[in-house]
């Protein structure tokens, strides 16, 4: 689908975006801005005000302040919504209609044009690998299969802008690799992913940039080469002195661990005169391993301590699982 | 604006998932053998009783608009249970966010709900309701006073519990809607006895709680058309030995054809009810 009026503009555009519940306050202020054509990574806490805010979004919910825009029209503009692929967290499909009625139904309702949704429905079965399934019935499916239908729907007529809210959950490694395939092929056509996933490996490995939201707030919008460029070296260094701390404390923070001296920051010509250096102390060095920050180093010290919500414990360590 | 495209689209979705899921021929099976036992009750009536004349006549309208009250009560039945669970389920599995994700509003969505349902209540009560009237004149010969118009009538009712359910769906969980639904209905027709009461002795009380609650939940007023249709005419009432006819207005079987602004009311209730359960579901959080 061609990307209609306002092409230039940034894809999502937010400016103290906020909604309250009641009393409760789900988003505080959210401003950001996600570029065209790129893979946008939306991460946060539990409780962060994730989903509130993509619902805000596409229109299901009203803010209570603030504005944006998405694809260059308001927030909640009906038109827009053509040109929007949405994989909702908790979804369910009709239970009775089989794999291509419910894209059928779609293809109806992004107002697809007729001759066009045969074909449309075939390539996103294949791509998300449900050719076999399609005339099955829904609720015969597992969560997995849910899921990867759930893509095919938000892939239904070449969307400009495809939400996915953590379109992994339910996947298995192979689903993954998969779903990290997709996002890669979408941004190679130059469509806009707004990925909001708990899987820091996840955003890592396909995003080109990420917001970091805490507390309904942005704490931090980066791009990852701006991550990856606050990178280090890790060298694993023996002698008779031990490790030689003042010597590589000149080129940047440092700390031990083991055997294994750590220094942030170091450019990366500057190793060798700092191998140099711990070698004329009569160092002995068994190895020299560029290190750079991860996402969720950074995240977590972006949120300043761990996570209070247990869910979050997990993603992590679904993430240290994946590493 | 709104897209009569879009409200189309939901009302076939509701027609097919009511074809799926079975309720059609579930309507189908249940008015073939309604129809079949009709027939045969009113066949034996016409053989066995041993009163003839007037006075068979006379309880042949009689249990004629007993059946009518029946399927009355079944086509409201249907309506709450068809309305009840038509928004609030949809919203809490998620159902709905990938519905309104698309270019269609709340209203499309509700509206078309509507439309789908609505028809299949129409169909049936229609074709269910011609039908078995079909048997009581084959069977017995006893044809009522407004046969044609009578299912008219309760289709009508149908369509306000219809209303009133799927507003109740946009708030509240499908079964304490359903409930609150049926107790509506109770109640309006209970309330429609007490007017026709107070009418029969002249009480202005009755008679304004009567109407207070027809203008409420006008069902009762549709319901009344049907019985009113169905109803014996002055001459075979005192045919069949009724001194006063005037008084068989205190029957809660009776009735009379609603005038043209009672059915104003019904139809401006039904939108009336609709553009506040439209105005719930804008509000509703997803």
């Amino acid at each position: 689908m061609a990307a209609a009026g306002g092409a230039d503009c940034a894809a999502i555009e937010t400016h103290e975006l906020r909604k309250e519940f009641g009393r409760i306050v789900a988003l505080a202020g959210l401003t950001m801005t996600a570029p065209r054509g790129e893979v946008f990574g939306f991460l946060g806490p539990n409780g962060a005000g994730k989903t509130t805010a993509v619902k805000l979004l596409l229109g299901l919910s009203q803010p209570t302040a603030g504005h944006g825009r998405v694809l260059g029209a308001p927030l909640g503009d009906v038109g827009t919504r053509r040109r929007i692929g949405y994989l909702p967290e908790l979804f369910r499909y009709q239970g009775w209609m089989t794999a291509r009625e419910v894209l059928a139904l779609h293809c109806e309702l992004a107002r697809l044009p007729r001759a066009e949704c045969a074909a449309e429905i075939g390539s996103v079965l294949d791509l998300v690998g449900l050719a076999g399934r399609a005339e099955d019935r829904t609720e015969t499916f597992s969560k997995g299969m849910q899921q990867r239908l759930g893509l095919a729907v938000a892939l239904l007529g070449r969307p400009d802008l495809v939400v996915l809210d953590e379109p992994t959950s339910a996947l298995d490694p192979v689903g993954r690799q998969d779903v990290r395939a997709i996002i890669a092929a979408l941004r190679d056509r130059g469509t806009t992913v707004f990925l909001n996933s708990h899987l820091l490996t996840e955003v890592e490995r396909v995003c080109d940039r990420v917001a970091i939201v805490d507390r309904g707030r942005v704490v931090a919008e980066l791009s990852m080469a701006e991550l990856t460029r606050e990178s280090g070296v890790g060298i694993r260094v023996t002698g008779p002195g031990g490790v030689p701390l003042d010597v590589a404390s000149r080129y940047g923070p440092t700390r031990v661990d083991g055997e294994w001296l750590f220094v942030d920051g170091i450019a990366e010509a500057e190793v060798p005169a700092l191998v140099g250096e711990l070698v004329a102390r009569g160092g002995a060095i068994h190895a020299v391993v560029p290190t750079r920050q991860t996402l969720e180093e950074r995240f977590m010290s972006l949120l300043g301590t761990p996570p209070e919500v247990p869910d979050d414990e997990t993603a992590l360590a679904g993430h240290e699982a994946e590493a | 604006m709104t897209s009569f495209e879009a409200i189309l689209i939901i009302a076939r979705l509701t027609l097919r998932e009511a074809f799926r899921r079975r309720l059609l021929w579930v309507l189908v099976g249940l008015t073939v053998l309604i129809v079949g036992l009709t027939w045969w009750a009113f066949s034996r009536i016409a053989e066995a009783t041993p009163v003839t004349g007037a006075v068979q006549i006379l309880g042949v309208s009689q249990v004629t608009v007993m059946l009518a009250f029946m399927f009355s009560f079944v086509l409201a039945m249907t309506a709450v249970f068809a309305g009840a669970p038509a928004i609030g389920p949809d919203i809490e599995n998620g159902l709905l966010l990938a519905i309104l994700a698309r270019p269609i509003r709340r209203a499309e969505v509700m509206l078309g709900r509507w439309l789908g349902l609505a028809a299949v209540l129409v169909v049936y009560a229609l074709a269910a309701g011609y039908l078995e009237l079909a048997a009581v004149v084959l069977a017995t010969g006893y044809s009522p006073v407004e046969p044609l118009t009578a299912p008219l009538y309760l289709a009508g009712e149908s369509l306000i519990l219809l209303t009133l359910a799927i507003v109740l769906s946009t708030r509240i969980a499908s079964v304490a809607g359903g409930a609150m639904a049926v107790v509506g209905y109770g109640l309006a027709w209970m309330a429609g006895v007490m007017g026709g009461v107070g009418e029969a002795f002249n009480n202005e009380v009755l008679r304004g709680a009567g109407i207070l609650a027809r203008l409420i939940l006008p069902s009762d007023v549709l319901w009344r058309g049907c019985a009113g249709a169905l109803s014996p005419t002055e001459s075979v009432l005192r045919g069949g030995g009724i001194a006063e006819p005037a008084l068989y207005k205190f029957s809660p079987f009776s009735g009379a054809p609603p005038s043209l602004l009672w059915l104003a009311w019904c139809a401006a209730w039904i939108a009336g009810a609709m553009a506040i359960g439209i105005l719930l579901l804008r509000r509703r959080e997803l």
